[in-house]
């Protein structure tokens, strides 16, 4: 996938879990937590999405890294195959 | 499958726990006693919380020990001893009266959990308001229907909280006089009718004295949801500190010098109870952490702070669980002595979880918000049956009552019975312990409705061993449990019922690994709309954007066949019995008590 496939991907999981959100006006580099209403259920499943969408398991350790879009998407392209 | 009983002492106590004999203690104590445990206001002047809490510790050459240690969500730390608590809530209270705020109205705050969450909490009671404490994840219409019922003066929140929770219901709720941001506001305050905090209390003066407090004086209010109606404002008075020193000692096992770390949000009863107040009244150090559920940055706060005695939830520990234990092992553990649990039922493989990660059993136990404090617990020095609530604190006397059919009690002679042992029923209290709710604000009809035979009913259904634990079986009603948190079905339909394309809709707690349960709403549509992916995205962001994420649904489907009663109820537990495959049961039966 490329960084523009990934990034679409993760915001596709998004507007179906807090579809009231304006992601259109997310703040790349602030964590979710900051701008969104998310839960920590809401978390779990964003989680669990992206590694159905991508094959990408996103350790429970690892959510602090994942903790905005450019983050998440920079960790996702660091372990997805390059597309070519 | 059987869990085999926990038993104690396993090891030799590293420090002696507070109960040891429990049937002698429970024999001799009396709540007189137990009340000796605080010193009163000076001069007789009666029982305030926040006294007890902070002020008497100054009072007794203790000021400069610290009280909080506050670890923001970005790695900033903050120490607060006593004495800065006690000159800092001082001038909260001073401020309220410099407002004209007076005793026994409503401060609400709506808050992360920052210094000022716990100043608010204490300087409140102090000037003898009621305090009220939101969950910040909470939508804006719970959070106007909690003010609205609660009649808040005073609300206390961020600015970033009341431009996207507040501002918009503000003209709803005209009792609202004051709102107070903690931190700064960017633009002018008085133009968006807001004062800041900070300027109020540097004009405060550094002392306050706190005027006559009866113990019976309203002192919290929290609110929790019933499966009918607007969610109910329990009323707990100051003489409740009683009960969260004593539940501190007994069934939290808390000892000089310790840190203890409760890890609920104050915007629910046990973050308040346990979270300010048992862990000040003990004159101890509590640790609090503004940050979400991590479990590498958990661990590392075990670690770090070198916390020893932990109460946490369900849903962190089967979290914690999930994650594994090669990242506790990454942590050095060994300073906790004593775990414990609460928020929904504890399963036993994680009670013995603990003892294999934390190298400690997880000591689960029961209460709820009308409670004020715990009622059954699982003991420090007692035998643990893992998945068992426990057994009744000291002073706490408890029953299990025969429902029939229809749920109700049976009273013979203004008398009821008890459930012979094993037999399921419904968990009732004796009342009289210091932390029983006095009354739902505004609903005095719904608290007496509370009570039958000289017991409170809790509405949860229970089973009573041979051995006096308590094992939790369900909830009687529709209420729904999800990550500890109380939601109440109709507050969630009703703001699905909102949309014009929603005709019926009927909410319901559906299994869920981690959070216990979640929430799942089934609705059908009027004529001309179409149960297409759209609308159900659009319906799920509706009911967001009004409930919050913690009250939401995760879940919509479409049902264009909802069980109704004849009187047109939602039969939820039809609902539920379909969801899970169930037989749906007699339903001449459901129609009485749906």
């Amino acid at each position: 996938m490329s960084e523009s496939e990934i990034r679409a991907t993760v915001l596709g999981i998004l507007t179906r879990i807090a579809p009231e959100a304006d992601l259109t006006a997310l703040d790349p580099d602030v964590e979710w937590q900051d701008q969104l209403d998310l839960d920590s259920m809401n978390l779990l499943t964003m989680m669990v999405d992206i590694e159905r969408a991508t094959g990408v398991t996103v350790p429970e350790r690892d959510y602090p890294k994942v903790s905005t879009l450019n983050s998440c998407v920079a960790y996702l392209m660091s372990r997805t195959p390059v597309a070519q | 499958m059987r869990w085999g009983t926990i038993r104690k002492p396993s090891v030799a106590w590293r420090v002696t726990p507070n109960l040891v004999d429990y049937d002698a203690v429970c024999r001799s104590f009396t709540w007189d006693d137990a009340r000796t445990a605080l010193d009163g206001l000076p001069g007789g002047r009666g029982l305030n919380i926040a006294y007890e809490a902070v002020d008497r510790h100054v009072a007794a050459g203790n000021g400069d020990r610290v009280a909080v240690r506050w670890r923001g969500r970005h790695g900033a730390r903050e120490e607060w001893t006593y004495a800065q608590l006690s000159e800092r809530s001082d001038r909260f209270a001073g401020a309220l009266r410099a407002m004209s705020v007076q005793a026994g109205e409503r401060v609400f705050a709506l808050l992360p959990r920052i210094p000022d969450l716990y100043v608010a909490a204490l300087g409140t009671l102090k000037a003898r308001c009621v305090f009220s404490p939101l969950f910040a994840a909470f939508g804006p219409q719970p959070i106007a229907q909690r003010l609205h019922i609660g009649q808040g003066r005073v609300l206390v929140t961020t600015e970033s909280l009341y431009r996207r929770k507040v501002a918009g219901i503000r003209e709803s709720v005209p009792d609202l006089t004051h709102v107070l941001i903690s931190g700064t506001w960017s633009a002018d305050p008085a133009a968006a009718g807001v004062q800041e905090l900070e300027t109020l209390l540097n004009a405060a003066p550094t002392e306050f004295e706190i005027e006559p407090t009866d113990p019976e004086d309203p002192a919290l209010l929290h609110f929790t949801s019933g499966t009918t109606g607007t969610p109910k404002g329990a009323v707990h008075v100051h003489a409740a500190a009683v009960m969260h020193h004593h539940t501190g000692r007994y069934a939290l096992d808390l000892h000089p010098g310790d840190v203890f770390w409760c890890t609920a949000d104050p915007g629910w009863v046990t973050g308040t109870s346990y979270g300010i107040f048992a862990p000040l009244l003990h004159g101890i150090t509590m640790v609090v952490d503004e940050g979400e559920f991590d479990a590498d940055r958990w661990y590392g706060i075990i670690e770090s702070e070198r916390v020893s005695v932990w109460y946490t939830a369900p849903t962190a520990v089967r979290m914690l669980m999930k994650t594994g234990s090669d990242v506790a092992l990454a942590h050095d553990l060994t300073s906790l002595r004593f775990v414990a649990s609460v928020g929904e039922p504890l399963n036993p493989e994680g009670v013995l979880w603990g003892q294999e990660v934390l190298g400690l059993p997880i000591h689960d136990n029961w209460w709820q918000t009308e409670t004020g404090g715990i009622m059954i617990a699982n003991f420090a020095a007692l035998d643990i049956q893992p998945g068992s609530m426990g057994r009744p604190l000291p002073g706490v006397e408890a029953t299990v009552l025969l429902r029939d059919a229809h749920g109700r009690i049976a009273v013979h002679d203004g008398v009821v019975e008890p459930a012979p042992p094993g037999e399921e029923g419904e968990l009732a209290l004796r009342p009289g312990w210091p932390s029983m709710f006095r009354t739902y604000l505004g609903d005095e009809e719904r608290y007496r409705d509370c009570f039958v035979g000289g017991w409170y009913r809790t509405g949860d259904l229970v089973r009573r061993g041979d051995d006096g634990y308590f094992w939790f079986v369900g909830r009687g009603d529709d209420v729904i449990k999800s990550a500890g948190h109380l939601i109440g079905p109709f507050e969630v339909e009703s703001a699905l019922m909102e949309h014009p394309a929603v005709a019926e809709a009927g909410v319901i707690g559906v299994p869920d690994p981690v959070a216990g349960e979640a929430v799942k709403a089934f609705v059908s549509l009027h004529r001309g709309y179409q149960p297409t992916d759209e609308l159900r995205l659009e319906l799920l962001g509706f009911a967001r954007s009004r409930l919050g994420a913690a009250v939401a649904p995760k879940e919509i489907a479409f049902d264009p066949d909802l069980p109704m009663t004849k009187s047109g109820k939602i039969m939820r537990r039809v609902l539920k019995a379909r969801e899970l495959g169930l037989p749906v049961g007699d339903l001449s039966t459901l129609e009485e008590t749906s």
